[in-house]
């Protein structure tokens, strides 16, 4: 299993040249695509997550640790998919109802799916109506909503009320995101969870993920 | 009439990394300080800097800033510009090319380059609303030997308490579709890296935020923290 650490340092130093060229040497090995999904990519991107939150490194390098990852999944999804391996939950993103400002967005998409989730990314300016449609048919676990502007933060209250008449409070979770927004606000409108920046954004889904699913 | 010319527009690297959550000390990895100069590259080569600004009475702005009536309770801007001297409507964009290719960058696998191309077009853009101010400042002198000079800021509706909606009466009175901006239906503008605005020039003093309003307890956007503490100086 050296050559799954391997995968793992590599994916950590954003070599996305090397990250497949191991993938296939470990598939050639015999190792399981789970494991080296499980072990390797994600356990890399794991390490990143935790690097980043205690400022070790920067925003860039977990973008090219991700790049890495998906060089990575490439080789690995007909695999996996021919294999019926479930991906970890349905997330669906957006940028709230009013707002065009979607970078924030955008990275947590991105570590979302180096963290092994199906991510439904609706892009900006997306209703609450478009949200809750968009999780209901899509069978996702959770919504993440972000908002760059105190004018729109109200559509993110619009979700999680929509939810509820709709009754798929207790099944959809919500999760919210954005420089104006406060785990303060999160509690007053009902989320089930604020993201102070993307690393722990994909914490949160993962908690939210596991106690949905 | 305002010099947006790309080597005053452009930000330096220092910037562009403390944009990027990088602290103060540390080094980029070499990959990531590898992609600033693409970065910095993709930035000249497909920014298409274009501004236009026209000035406005107290009472014309007044029915700019009222937009759909739909401004918090309590809004800064409503104590700020009837005590300024001089009130502008501004518009500024980098233009479509350089946000198609942000987006061109992430929806590939070229995030990480896109995000700095991101960040580096959005200081760009507070760029131009900084040399807007400063081209409104030297317009006005000292009223008094005593007087500090005077302050101009750019103030844009979605932030503080004026909302997004007034976007339609500052487009209607501007006509910024001149310099290619355009609004959608939610008041949004394109192309994306563009800002507007009013600039209110006045003593320092008009300009201080004291913090308090309703929304300022939700917001923590460092950005308004960084002008509060600036105008404090």
């Amino acid at each position: 299993m050296e050559i799954v650490k391997q995968i793992a340092q590599s994916l950590e130093a954003g070599d996305d040249a090397l990250v497949p060229q191991l993938t296939r040497e470990a598939l050639a090995q015999g190792i399981a695509a789970t494991a080296i999904l499980d072990d390797g990519l994600i356990a890399g991107m794991n390490a990143v997550g935790e690097k980043f939150r205690v400022h070790d490194i920067f925003l860039p390098d977990v973008l090219l640790a991700a790049r890495a990852m998906y060089a990575g999944m490439d080789v690995l999804k007909p695999l996996l998919l021919s294999a019926g391996i479930p991906s970890r939950g349905r997330v669906v993103i957006g940028s709230v109802h009013g707002d065009l400002h979607d970078i924030g967005k955008n990275l947590v998409g991105i570590m979302l799916k180096g963290a092994g989730f199906d991510v439904i990314d609706l892009g900006n300016d997306v209703t609450a109506a478009r949200f809750v449609e968009a999780a209901r048919s899509r069978e996702a676990l959770v919504i993440g909503m972000s908002a760059l502007l105190t004018t729109t933060m109200p559509v993110m209250k619009e979700v999680v009320d929509l939810l509820h008449k709709e009754g798929l409070g207790g099944r959809i979770k919500t999760i919210i995101g954005g420089a104006p927004v406060s785990q303060d606000y999160a509690a007053e409108i009902g989320a089930d969870a604020y993201g102070y920046d993307c690393a722990q954004a994909v914490e949160r889904v993962k908690q939210l993920a596991a106690s949905a699913s | 009439m305002i010099d947006f010319s790309l080597a005053r527009l452009q930000p330096a690297a220092a910037a562009v990394y403390a944009a990027l959550g990088l602290k103060n000390g540390s080094e980029p990895s070499a990959r990531s300080a590898a992609l600033l100069p693409r970065a910095m590259d993709l930035f000249l080569a497909t920014s298409e800097p274009r501004g236009m600004s026209r000035p406005v009475t107290a009472d014309e702005f007044a029915a700019i800033f009222a937009g759909q009536g739909l401004n918090a309770p309590q809004a800064p801007l409503e104590e700020i510009f009837p005590q300024a001297r001089r009130l502008e409507l501004f518009a500024f964009t980098l233009g479509e090319r350089i946000s198609a290719e942000i987006e061109r960058l992430f929806s590939g696998v070229d995030f990480a380059l896109g995000f700095i191309l991101d960040a580096v077009a959005s200081l760009a853009a507070d760029n131009a609303g900084r040399l807007a101010e400063e081209w409104l400042e030297s317009q006005f002198g000292r009223q008094e030997e005593s007087d500090s000079p005077p302050r101009a800021y750019l103030y844009s509706p979605g932030y503080c308490g004026w909302h997004i909606s007034s976007q339609e009466r500052l487009f209607a009175a501007l006509r910024p579709q001149a310099i290619g901006l355009s609004l959608n239906a939610s008041f949004l503008m394109a192309p994306l890296k563009s800002i507007s605005g009013v600039l209110a020039v006045g003593p320092t003093v008009i300009h201080r935020i004291a913090g308090g309003y309703p929304f300022c307890s939700r917001c923590q956007s460092p950005a308004c923290r960084e002008r509060d503490i600036g105008i404090k100086e």
